[in-house]
């Protein structure tokens, strides 16, 4: 990205750069399916985690207030599409339907969360969301009596796939020789829906709102004082932070067919926080490098770190998943005390963050 | 009732910890938590591998708790030393993070130590109850909860000794009102925020333990639920007040105590039945289900901590404005 910096100058070379990256994410999947379909799911929910960074980013980089509850909006999005397109009601809307549908929820849901909690301090909004998303949790793990609503601990299975112009993405597709996977197709999607995220973020970020949050984030007294309707705003960040986890909730569920309670844990959300937080609160390229590092890192570690231990010791010592953890967990605190602004910093982020401090733009 | 006593206490002991780390440097930490996991943890270990020596039931468990308190200190100490010394005077978004970040990789580190599994305490105490009517059916506390009840009322008891009485308490609370001043004094303010963290993370050591043997169980992740709860404990009593947070802490235990029961019976489907039509079906089927049963106990205190939070942010007993609640 350092390089696409200086080329923003001519604006012919940016184009040509933009396109080299198009070429390069297009052919993506095929190198990856090489090296075996597994890479290309992992993509898949690589992307996934980008789309709730950049959603995460709203709320916590450009407004900045603390979310812990994010995933919470995953959830509800996530349901949604499984209510709507499942055998558990009946039900099987088309996804165009039902993603929108899933972000108004999730959006709902935001407006709801927000509303009682906005006026607080930021440690403390950061604890009731926490709470606010394990009560989400709690909810959908119980409301299989009286009612069956969400079908509890046990999840909610065969949900239906994305169909699109005829298309079934969940089985492969034959165009003459060639044929073109399930799991390829969905790549396709998600990288289409993300583009159009990055686009809308961007645009955000510039806009009257993006600047008004931006406002409310370095003072929040002085952007009352010039006029901005803090709470609006707030809740404005809020709301739309939720629709984006709403709707990569949605394509989560389309694409796993299977969800349950358990996808949607605490942790979850704190992982998404340390892609934002590692990748650079604020700044989107920042927090896209962040989302896509923490997913593939670990699961790089997966393939490597196994056969190393039982190579060593005969048999896995450390469950990859644990080591997982305690990556994310080290790399917020690293982060945090050597460079606080991430890894590629937004502009303002890293003035704020630096305060005080001194020597800490130097690479970590 | 009692079981919401007991469970009060142990939440307001663990609110102490979160109460005075807030008083002195404004902060939530995190990691609390995580601190009495660690606790119940570390006794839990103590406790199984002294069981079989056939000591007498109330020394084992009392060594283990006297090797979590160390423990725990270290902890806290480190947590810090590590995560909050250097970014004292960092926005507050950063020492937040870093306290996740910590809270995340004790957790794991637990998960490696004490394997992921639920561990069940061995249970050396043997249970004995003492009735208060003369009726086998009438409520009764147990030896555990009297032991439980005693050794946290001598906590809080001793807490308030050392910050109203010595000079460490001295420097505490002057450090917690103005820090720049305090150290002007002639305090060590680093010292007295190392010993806030320590003090309250022995704190942690010794509720982990109490969990420990009260439950009979400790899993990796205990203690983030129980470190929301007595966080809710802590603003529920006004944070940053010692009185408050063992105010808050055994009102908590009874909400959630008597919460579970009572709303479960308020919320039968077979009850609201006769208030609303569409539940006859579901009564017919099952008349002991609930609306809300027992199932979200744990519900209940983040309910009482957004309550508080929108409609008296300073708690019950926070900066003394205005009369009790």
């Amino acid at each position: 990205m350092g390089t696409l910096s200086r080329y923003r100058e001519d604006p012919r070379l940016k184009w040509a750069g933009l396109a080299l990256i198009a070429i390069a994410l297009l052919a993506l999947p095929f190198v990856l399916a090489m090296a075996g379909t597994a890479w290309v799911r992992i993509t898949n929910l690589a992307i996934l985690f980008v789309l709730l960074s950049l959603g995460l980013n709203i709320v916590v980089g450009f407004a900045g207030l603390l979310d812990l509850g994010y995933i919470a909006f995953y959830a509800v999005g996530a349901y949604v599409y499984a209510l709507l397109a499942s055998p558990h009601f009946g039900l099987h809307l088309p996804w165009w339907a039902i993603l929108p549908i899933g972000a108004a929820v999730a959006c709902l849901f935001g407006v709801l969360l927000g509303t009682p909690t906005l006026k607080l301090r930021g440690d403390y909004l950061a604890i009731v969301t926490l709470g606010f998303g394990e009560i989400i949790r709690i909810f959908l793990n119980n409301l299989s009596e009286p009612f069956n609503l969400t079908n509890g601990p046990k999840g909610i299975a065969t949900i239906d796939p994305i169909r699109f112009m005829g298309l079934d993405f969940s089985s492969a597709t034959r165009i003459g020789e060639f044929a073109l996977s399930g799991t390829i197709k969905y790549y396709y999607f998600l990288l289409a829906v993300l583009v159009v995220v990055i686009v809308v973020n961007l645009r955000l970020q510039d806009s009257r709102i993006g600047r008004a949050w931006e406002a409310i984030r370095e003072d929040e007294m002085a952007a009352r004082s010039m006029g901005i309707n803090t709470t609006r705003m707030k809740l404005l960040a809020f709301a739309m932070g939720a629709s984006f986890g709403g709707i990569a909730g949605g394509m989560f569920s389309a694409i796993q067919g299977f969800i349950s309670p358990e996808s949607f844990i605490l942790n979850e959300s704190v992982m998404v926080l340390a892609m934002v937080v590692l990748g650079g609160m604020g700044n989107i390229w920042g927090v896209v490098l962040g989302a896509v590092l923490l997913s593939f890192v670990p699961e790089i570690l997966r393939y490597t770190v196994e056969p190393v231990q039982r190579m060593l010791f005969g048999r896995s010592l450390i469950d990859p998943e644990v080591i997982r953890m305690l990556l994310f967990g080290l790399a917020m605190v690293v982060m945090m005390l050597f460079r606080p602004a991430g890894i590629l910093p937004s502009a303002v982020r890293k003035r704020e963050l630096s305060t005080g401090r001194e020597g800490d733009g130097d690479d970590a | 009732m009692v079981n919401g006593l007991t469970l009060g206490c142990v939440y307001a002991v663990v609110a102490l910890g979160y109460t005075m780390v807030y008083g002195i440097v404004q902060l939530i930490n995190f990691a609390h938590g995580e601190v009495v996991m660690i606790g119940c943890m570390v006794a839990f270990s103590v406790i199984v591998a002294l069981a079989p020596t056939g000591l007498p039931p109330f020394v084992i468990v009392g060594a283990g708790i006297a090797a979590a308190v160390p423990a725990c200190m270290a902890v806290g100490f480190a947590v810090e030393r590590i995560a909050y010394r250097p970014l004292r005077n960092a926005p507050r978004l950063a020492p937040l993070i870093t306290a996740i970040g910590v809270s995340i990789v004790l957790q794991h580190l637990a998960l490696l130590v004490w394997s992921r599994n639920i561990i069940a305490f061995p249970q050396i105490i043997e249970l004995k109850l003492f009735h208060f009517g003369s009726s086998e059916t009438s409520a009764a506390i147990s030896n555990i909860q009297l032991a439980i009840i005693a050794t946290s009322i001598a906590m809080m008891a001793g807490l308030l000794l050392l910050v109203y009485r010595t000079r460490l308490g001295i420097a505490m609370r002057a450090t917690s009102q103005n820090p720049q001043v305090a150290g002007l004094m002639g305090i060590d303010v680093n010292r007295v925020i190392s010993a806030t963290f320590v003090i309250g993370a022995s704190l942690g050591a010794v509720a982990g333990a109490m969990v420990g043997t009260y439950y009979g169980i400790a899993h990796y992740q205990m203690g983030f639920l129980l470190g929301l709860k007595a966080f809710s404990a802590a603003v529920l009593g006004g944070i940053g007040n010692l009185a408050g947070a063992v105010l808050g802490g055994i009102l908590m235990g009874l909400i959630e105590a008597l919460g579970a029961g009572y709303v479960g019976d308020f919320t039968n489907v077979c009850l609201l039945d006769r208030f609303l039509p569409g539940f006859s079906a579901v009564c017919e089927a099952s008349p002991e289900s609930s609306l809300f049963g027992s199932n979200y106990k744990d519900v209940y205190a983040f309910i009482v901590l957004i309550l508080v939070l929108v409609f008296r942010p300073s708690g019950l007993l926070g900066e003394r404005v205005g009369d009790r609640a």
